[in-house]
């Protein structure tokens, strides 16, 4: 570890920080319906957009039919890219020829980009056209981050609303979202990451002559429209098979530093339109305390395990830092960075191969999507994740003082709670239950590529990812099997619905309650007390949930490793 | 409920046509004039042919030249297409080794590089990204450490004086940006397009 390593990473959260307030005015502006200094430009086309849909933006909706309305939306959005990746053969701008993707894979892969996964079973260059980056992928990336946003920002408005049947207008909010708040920054993001030396061409793949005189074709496209979006979205999904690491995809140490800005910002300013919609700032900055306490531990383990090294590696006298897997212009503090952030969000792009990283390094990344990505977390999912976790810690120090827990004004009662633990139950079920059946099962076994320990972390990370919605991936294992493709599947679908549906009817309970004012036995839930609550529960609920599959995998490795046990 | 079943259908293709094309092809029309050489993929031209991009590392193995990182990434094989053969810095097809810190098969080829090296220049210790693979296998930069490592062999091969060279790798390495961000490094094709330069003189 370095001085200037370390100054890389605060000068990162430094302007994180700076960043939540201004956004979080926009965003609470855009949320209200109030007008914004795009509004010249864009309520025009807001108006057009409701009046061909025939919505009613007055009508506000119950949060049964908010729930129903988005569930809609994204069997929409799933039948457009499942149709879009089966026909890109016949359709327009395929330079490359690419055939038709097979159904598993299709099916696999539209799964993931309505649940704002973008798991890669894919192979971006060698399997997609261009047609179908942009109208399938693009698109998407849009659309299933607005509906995390829209999400969040209905069950705030569950808080902050008192005795009301109604929770907001799901049409509304996915469409303000997208025009005012996603396409505006996409635009001016976008031309940055051309200067910085992005491709943006629908032009064929280029073939080089090296200097050696050998043949090199090099893979170009629309990269950095859909980059843009990818990451401000916390989408993950690359345009290219190495996603973040490909130099196309991130040229520059400048680049790279907003690429990961642009991970967290508008999850963290989440906190704050959460803050300025209950009407106290300060529960917002409580719950980003929350976020930075687990983040920051998280960044300091993987740094200092990945500039370490390993012992394969110090046995040869090679100093600098486990550098299989990253890239020069990274090196070991961004590559470190990038990975702890894309998997605190529910990012899922990297900058480095996860699956080279030494066993604790790798741990990060697997305890922080575990955890639920509630740390700053993916756009909106990563608020409404947070939200669950802090009405078991109100529910837990409610028992502890024998009061009904209040919360920002609200009883946090029976149905809350249950509510809450369903969906945070869900996750383990989920990837600890498809990891015990693959590490049984022999097709599902042979697709591991590392021996040992390792590879049954490969397995626990796929699902892991796959169920917390964030993409990223020990990459050796190869998902486009039938066996990964449809399992992957089924625990994207169940981790993102399954958390949304039960995070709604905690929506519309809420709403529904009166607001009660703080007396003197509630607990106050802006200071350092709360923060340490929910840390310390968030962390016990996790702990107990998924250590026993961390001991049989990283932890395991790293015993192994420093005993010099190879496989 | 009902009532939600048209914007459903109609807000998604509408906001589709927005966000899946417009957007997307309006950037393209606006990179293009803007950024013309960028969007293009920032391709090096010598003698009117491309030789490459500036940003991705290309092969290297012949002596007079600076070799650039290990490349992990493969090629379907032209014999049975169920298969992949090794194919170095293949741009069409970007991945890393992803072997991990237990893996034997890294273990062995990381022995067997570092003594190749160790015999290549017995003078300096190796440097850790000349035996490791990038995780894109297309990394464009090596170093300064591993550029000065092979400035013997490079100086040999061409009969030019070490001091030269050693030069030349001093001129193409670039710091950090605004001395904070990023890793001090070189890119091997500049480094390489300016040694092929200095010979010619």
């Amino acid at each position: 570890m370095t001085v200037i390593g370390w100054i890389q990473i605060f000068l990162y959260c430094a302007i994180v920080v700076a960043l939540v307030k201004p956004l979080g005015w926009y965003m609470t502006r855009v949320f209200n319906g109030e007008s914004t200094f795009l509004s010249p430009v864009l309520r025009p086309v807001e108006r057009g957009l409701y009046w061909i849909g025939g919505v009613d933006e007055k009508r506000e909706q119950h949060w049964l039919t908010y729930t129903v309305a988005m569930l809609l939306f994204h069997v929409g959005g799933f039948l457009v890219i499942y149709g879009l990746m089966r026909l890109q053969a016949l359709l327009p701008f395929n330079p490359q020829d690419q055939s038709a993707v097979a159904p598993d894979l299709s099916f696999n892969t539209a799964i993931s980009f309505i649940t704002n996964t973008n798991w890669q079973n894919y192979g971006g260059e060698s399997t997609l056209s261009y047609l179908v980056q942009m109208l399938g992928l693009t698109h998407q990336n849009f659309l299933s981050s607005a509906t995390g946003i829209a999400l969040a920002v209905a069950l705030i408005r569950g808080f902050s609303r008192s005795s009301m049947r109604t929770i907001g207008n799901f049409w509304v909010d996915v469409t303000r979202c997208t025009l005012y708040v996603l396409l505006p920054i996409c635009v001016v993001y976008t031309l940055f990451l051309v200067w910085q030396g992005m491709p943006q061409t629908l032009g064929a793949y280029v073939d080089a002559t090296t200097l050696e005189g050998g043949k090199q074709t090099i893979a170009v496209g629309p990269v950095a429209s859909q980059v843009a979006i990818k990451m401000l979205g916390t989408n993950g999904g690359g345009f290219f098979n190495a996603n973040a690491a490909h130099p196309f995809e991130n040229p520059t140490a400048l680049s790279n530093f907003v690429q990961m800005l642009s991970i967290f910002v508008i999850g963290a300013a989440m906190t704050n339109v959460f803050g300025r919609m209950v009407g106290d700032q300060r529960q917002g900055w409580a719950i980003l305390g929350v976020m930075g306490v687990l983040f920051l531990a998280g960044v300091a383990i993987t740094y200092w395990a990945e500039a370490n090294g390993t012992s394969t590696l110090t046995a040869l006298g090679l100093s600098g830092g486990n550098m299989e897997g990253k890239e020069i212009r990274f090196g070991i503090v961004a590559s470190s960075l990038f990975a702890v952030v894309t998997t605190a969000a529910s990012c899922g792009a990297v900058n480095a191969m996860h699956d080279s990283f030494t066993a604790l390094g790798g741990m990060i990344p697997l305890i922080n999507m575990q955890l639920g990505e509630i740390i700053v977390g993916g756009v909106g999912a990563g608020l409404y994740g947070m939200l669950l976790f802090v009405v078991l810690a109100i529910f837990v120090a409610g028992l502890m003082v024998g009061r009904t827990p209040e919360y920002v004004g609200k009883k946090i009662e029976a149905r809350e709670v249950k509510m809450a633990m369903l969906a945070i139950l869900v996750l383990p079920l989920m990837y600890l239950g498809w990891t015990a059946v693959a590490v049984v099962f022999p097709p599902a076994v042979a697709s591991m590529a590392n021996a040992g320990p390792h590879g049954f972390t490969e397995v626990l990370y796929a699902f892991t990812s796959a169920t917390g919605n964030n993409g990223s991936a020990f990459g050796g294992l190869t998902g486009n099997t039938m066996f990964y493709n449809l399992t992957l599947a089924s625990s994207m679908f169940v981790g993102r619905f399954f958390m949304i549906v039960p995070a709604m009817a905690i929506a519309g309970s809420l709403a529904a309650k009166k607001s009660i004012p703080p007396s003197a036995g509630t607990l106050p839930t802006t200071g350092g007390l709360f923060v340490g609550l929910v840390v310390g529960v968030i962390l016990i609920i996790g702990g107990l949930t998924f250590f026993p599959a961390l001991a049989l995998g990283p932890i395991v490795e790293h015993l192994a490793m420093n005993a010099n046990n190879l496989f | 409920m009902l009532r939600e079943i048209r914007p459903a259908i109609i807000l998604l293709l509408l906001l589709t046509a927005i966000t899946g094309l417009a957007y997307p092809l309006a950037m393209t029309a606006i990179a293009d004039v803007i950024f013309p050489k960028q969007a293009q993929g920032s391709l090096i031209e010598k003698d009117g042919k491309v030789i490459g991009s500036a940003l991705i590392g290309q092969e290297f193995k012949e002596d007079k030249y600076f070799h650039g990182r290990l490349s992990a990434t493969s090629a379907p094989d032209p014999a049975d297409s169920t298969k992949t053969v090794s194919a170095p810095y293949n741009a069409a097809n970007s991945g890393g080794s992803n072997l991990g810190p237990t893996s034997k098969a890294l273990a062995d080829r990381l022995k067997e590089d570092v003594d190749k090296l160790k015999a290549e220049n017995p003078n300096a210790s190796v440097p850790v990204d000349l035996v490791t693979t990038s995780a894109s296998g297309l990394d464009p930069d090596i170093s300064p450490e591993a550029a000065l490592f092979q400035v013997p062999r490079v100086a040999n091969a061409r009969k030019m004086p070490e001091e030269r060279v050693r030069q030349l790798v001093t001129e193409h390495t670039q710091g950090r940006m605004a001395g904070l961000l990023g890793e001090v490094r070189v890119n091997v094709l500049a480094l390489n397009l300016a040694l092929d330069a200095a010979t010619a003189k």
